[in-house]
This record gives structure tokens, C-alpha cells and sequence, in this order.
């Protein structure tokens, strides 16, 4: 999972992983386990998630649509869902 | 009369007053009398054997333990039926009586049918679950795990009423997403394929079609009866909702209904509400939870540096001066410097004592000098010897030769040499050579007398003639008799002679020769 993660751009990542990601980076860098180099860059990736993280609950909107089907029951588009 | 007819006596006569019925008079009375008489009943037994030809009507059995009722629901009520007649099902029929002349039978006209009571119904649910669960529909392996953060969310309900508004309010307070509704029927008949259909339609959606393929589904309900629920038991709810790739969450009723919609489901939330909360996460917490993760990385990383700075001049204070580094070695080098001398004295001391300890001593060393060379002295001895004998040898020889080798024998051998050279030069006179010249010639002229007398010019001599034709000697008379001419050879010289007429001949081969001759 951790290195999946790792292996997708920070961009492409849905919240869940990002926040996962950034949880390891967090811990991985709290344990003092890290080169000082690598810590360095872990904490640039940790920021990236973090930005991620913040983006993708930025995007919280509500939209909601009804589904309009035609005679034989197949969706034929939305509609307003009325009250 | 009337009296009469209408009690009729039984010991009466088939002759008697009796009204006579026709077949069809007496079914058409009991018709009436039993339509009139159970215009509206309820009946109460179990389903037995069930019947649905093509018609659409269904025909059934009702029975207890004694009897047996013929049931019948036409087609148009058919499709009204909240619940439809199966086998071995205890209900209440609600209709009317009538009869079926035809065939002299009579038979209820199902108009309601309702299990009977609430526990049968319970009986029947639990012998589906059964079935579905040996099926595996309900196994834990095939839950999907929900996902943390949908992006959009499909909810199969209906669309008006306290559900949905339910689950959009708790939505838009944990979470604002895309909601995407599937207005369903939720009760009454074709409720349940309505919503089989619509869990189906969601997982047909493809990810980047124009309408957005849902991360997870919820199917909701409000609560309601038992009956109320039953749409979500039926067997193509399950099926719908054990297949539906998207993971999905149930929300029938109220805490305490259960549905078998709700085995099938990835997770079964009490209520709508809750079905909300469970597929969003708290966004506020979400954020707190980012901005803690964010202060931690922060105060990590600059942990990270402090600590190690904090180390550096840690170890820093711990690293010894130069001085203190070479204090030891130095005062190592000292005592060893002192110790040197006496060292060298001790070790050459300690080799001559291995050396005294050896079995090497001037004495052996002489002995084997003196033994050596007497060894020598011998071979010296018996070398000279044999080299005198060998000169003698020698001179010996030599003298021999000397001896032989004197000017008187050399003289005696030149006389010898020098008379025989005398001998050879005597032998050597031109008489030799005369003599033999002499003899040679005498014998040539011989042989030169010999040919002559042997030659053909000898025989001339003697009176024999040579006879020729031009250059050819002719030696036959066939030859002669050719020739225009021939020419006589005699001892003293050649005639020719013409040829005149044939001469005589008297036969005899020596003819010819003579005949030349003349």
C-alpha cells in the first residue's frame, strides 16, 4: 500500500491516500530514522501531501441530481431532484 | 300447498309434488345461494398446490388439515397482490365464494391474500435467507471495503419524502458531495424490481461517462411494516445488491427491521441517516486532522535538525585534543627506547649460548681435516703410479719404432726399388713393337688374298661371265627373255649383246644360265 503510494505522483492521489502517505511521512520522520538528506526530502513530500490533503477537502460541494430513465428503465440523464 | 311443498315429507315418493330441477337450474341456484351467502369471507389455511398458466390467473389449493378449498385470483387482481401464493404458506384469503357449474365445483375468489400473521412471514424470510446464504450471496469474502472519501454517491431511493432529505442533510453537514438519485418505488408491487434495477443501472455507468459512474450506493427506506419491507426481501433485491461492484450500503426500516438486502449489502447501516454518516467522513475533522498531521511534519523535520545539532555538539565536547591522542603512544615509544639495549646484549648473549650448545667444535673440524686429508694423500700416491707405468708404456713403444726406422734398411729397400726399375727398362725395345707391326701386315695381306679369291672377278678368271640388264645383274632367264639388252662382264672388260630371235630351248632349268652364256 505504502509503496504504491509512494510510486503514484502526489497529484493523482485521492484524499485517502494522501492523508495515508502523509501519515507515514509524519511518523517515518517523528522516529528520527531518516538520513538528514532524505529527511529533507521527505519533508517536502509531506508538504505536497499536506497541500494535497487541503485541496481535496476544499473541494466539498454539493450537487445533487435525479436520475431521469426512459420506458425501459435505462438512465437517460439528470433532473433537479424536486423537494 | 305451499306448506306442503315447502316441507316435504321424507318418506315421500320420487312421484311426489317435488319441484324438478334442471342440471342447470339447480347449479344456477346453488350459485346464487352461495354467492349471496359468502359475498365477502376470509379464509384462513395453507397454500397448496399453486398453478400459473399463461393466462396470468393463478390458481391455488387452500387446505387444512381435512379439507381443501380451490382458490383462484384472476389476472387483473394478480398484479394488486402484495404478496403472491407459494407453497406451504399459511395465509389469509380474502374473497368471495362462487361456484363453477361446469364441472360441479365451487371455489374462492381471492381478491387479498396476506400471510397469516407475522411470525409465517418471519418463517418464509428465514427459509429464503437460508437458501441465498447457501448460494454464498451473504459470505463476509465478498464485502467490499467502502471507500474513505467517495466522490460521488448513488442513492437508490424514492425521491420525495423523509429519506433522501435525510440523507442529503447529514451529507451536507459532514461532507458536501455529488449525489446522484435513483427514484425507485420503495413499497408495493414492482418496488423490487425497480430497485434491483436501479443498483444494476448504477454499476452500468462507466467511470468517465457523461453521467459519473457512483464510488458507493446507498439503498434506503424508511421504516414500515414487515409487508411494507418485503420488497427488499425478494430474491432479485439480494442478487442485485450481492453483485453490484460498487460497494454498497443498505439502510432499510428502523434499527430493529431486518431485510435480506441488508446480508447482501457491503455494510448495513440502521437507518438512512446513519448510511450518510458512514459513507463520508467528517470534513472538519478531516481538516484538523491534515492541519495536525501538518504541525507534526513541521515540527518533525525541525526536530529532526535540532536533535542532530544537539548531537554534533555532543560529540564535539566528547572528541580528546591531539596531546591526549599521542600521550600514550609517545610514552610507549619511551619505554621501549629504554628497553632496547639491554635487549640487543640479551639476545646476542642468548645465540652464543645456543651456539656453545651446538655439537660444532674445533677438534671435530681437525679430525675431519686430517681424515680428509690423508684420503687425499692416498689418491695422490696411486695417481702418480699409474701415470709412471703409462710413460713407460709409452717410451717403450716409441723405442720400438725407432729402431725400425734406420738410413741401412732404408738403403737396402731403394736397391731393391731401383733393380726392378732396371728389370722393367730392359723389357722395354723397339723390337717389341716392330715385330708385332710385321705380323699384323703379313696376316692382312692374307685375308686380302682370301677375298680376292673369294670376288666374283677371281671366277672371271675361270671363265664365268657377269650378266647384266642396265645396273641389274640378271640371274634368271625369265629376265634375260624381258630385257631389250644385256651386258657381258668378262675378266678383261664388258660387251653387249642385242636381242635377236628366241633362242632354242630344250628345257632344264641350267638352260637359262647357259643360254646367257651363249
Amino acid at each position: 500500500m505504502s509503496e504504491q503510494a509512494a510510486a503514484k505522483p502526489v497529484d493523482q492521489m485521492s484524499f485517502e491516500e494522501a492523508i495515508r502517505e502523509l501519515e507515514r511521512v509524519v511518523g517515518q520522520l517523528e522516529r528520527g530514522e531518516v538520513a538528514l538528506d532524505e529527511s529533507i526530502a521527505l519533508y517536502e513530500r509531506g508538504a505536497a501531501l499536506r497541500a494535497r490533503c487541503e485541496k481535496k477537502l476544499q473541494e466539498a460541494e454539493e450537487k445533487v441530481a435525479r436520475i431521469t430513465t426512459d420506458a425501459r428503465g435505462e438512465p437517460t440523464g439528470t433532473a433537479p431532484l424536486d423537494g | 300447498m305451499d306448506l306442503f311443498e315447502d316441507a316435504p315429507g321424507p318418506g315421500e315418493g320420487e312421484g311426489g309434488n317435488a319441484h324438478e330441477f334442471t342440471v342447470s337450474e339447480i347449479s344456477g341456484a346453488v350459485k346464487r345461494t352461495l354467492e349471496s351467502e359468502f359475498g365477502w369471507v376470509k379464509v384462513r389455511g395453507e397454500v397448496g398446490r399453486v398453478s400459473r398458466p399463461r393466462t396470468g390467473h393463478i390458481y391455488f389449493d387452500l387446505k387444512d388439515d381435512r379439507s381443501c378449498l380451490a382458490a383462484v385470483t384472476w389476472k387483473g387482481q394478480a398484479a394488486r397482490l402484495r404478496h403472491l401464493p407459494e407453497e406451504g404458506m399459511e395465509v389469509v384469503a380474502t374473497g368471495r365464494m362462487t361456484t363453477f357449474g361446469p364441472q360441479s365445483k365451487y371455489q374462492l375468489v381471492v381478491e387479498d391474500i396476506r400471510p397469516a400473521g407475522a411470525g409465517a412471514l418471519m418463517a418464509m424470510l428465514e427459509e429464503r435467507r437460508k437458501k441465498l446464504a447457501t448460494e454464498g450471496l451473504f459470505d463476509a469474502a465478498r464485502k467490499r471495503p467502502l471507500p474513505f472519501l467517495p466522490e460521488v454517491i448513488g442513492v437508490v431511493t424514492s425521491p420525495t419524502g423523509a429519506v433522501i432529505r435525510d440523507i442529503l442533510h447529514r451529507l451536507r453537514d459532514r461532507f458536501p458531495r455529488k449525489v446522484l438519485v435513483w427514484p425507485v418505488a420503495v413499497q408495493g408491487r414492482g418496488s423490487a424490481e425497480q430497485v434491483a434495477a436501479a443498483i444494476e443501472g448504477f454499476n452500468r455507468l462507466s467511470r468517465g461517462g457523461a453521467l459519473p459512474r457512483p464510488d458507493v450506493l446507498i439503498v434506503a427506506r424508511g421504516g414500515g411494516s414487515l409487508e411494507d419491507l418485503w420488497g427488499f426481501n425478494e430474491e432479485i433485491v439480494v442478487r442485485a445488491a450481492a453483485g453490484s461492484a460498487i460497494p454498497l450500503i443498505s439502510a432499510v426500516g428502523h434499527e430493529t427491521d431486518t431485510t435480506l438486502i441488508d446480508h447482501a449489502a457491503d455494510y448495513r447501516a440502521p437507518t438512512p441517516t446513519a448510511a450518510a454518516e458512514r459513507a463520508v467522513p467528517v470534513r472538519l475533522d478531516l481538516m484538523a486532522a491534515t492541519e495536525s498531521f501538518g504541525a507534526r511534519l513541521a515540527h518533525a523535520a525541525g526536530q529532526g535538525v535540532a536533535q542532530r545539532r544537539q548531537r554534533l555538539t555532543d560529540l564535539g565536547r566528547a572528541l580528546p585534543r591531539p596531546e591526549t591522542l599521542l600521550a600514550g603512544p609517545q610514552q610507549r615509544l619511551d619505554n621501549l627506547g629504554d628497553r632496547l639495549p639491554g635487549a640487543l646484549r640479551a639476545a646476542t648473549h642468548r645465540k652464543a649460548m645456543e651456539l656453545a650448545r651446538l655439537p660444532l667444535s674445533p677438534a671435530t673440524l681437525s679430525a675431519r681435516v686430517r681424515h680428509d686429508r690423508r684420503v687425499v694423500g692416498e689418491l695422490e700416491g696411486r695417481g702418480r703410479a699409474a701415470l709412471t707405468r703409462q710413460v713407460e708404456r709409452a717410451r717403450e713403444r716409441l723405442a720400438r719404432r725407432t729402431d725400425a726406422l734406420r738410413p741401412e734398411t732404408m738403403a737396402v729397400r731403394l736397391a731393391r726399388l731401383s733393380e726392378r726399375l732396371d728389370g722393367l727398362g730392359a723389357r722395354l725395345r723397339p723390337a717389341l713393337v716392330t715385330t708385332e707391326i710385321a705380323r699384323e701386315r703379313a696376316r692382312l695381306e692374307s685375308l686380302d688374298r682370301l677375298r680376292e679369291t673369294l670376288g666374283y672377278e677371281a671366277t672371271l678368271a675361270r671363265g664365268f661371265a657377269v650378266v647384266r640388264a642396265g645396273d641389274a645383274v640378271v640371274t634368271r632367264a625369265a629376265e634375260a627373255e624381258r630385257a631389250p639388252a644385256l651386258e657381258l662382264q668378262f675378266r678383261d672388260g664388258r660387251v653387249t649383246v642385242g636381242r635377236g630371235p628366241a633362242p632354242r630351248r630344250k628345257g632344264g632349268e641350267p638352260d637359262e644360265g647357259q643360254g646367257t652364256l651363249l
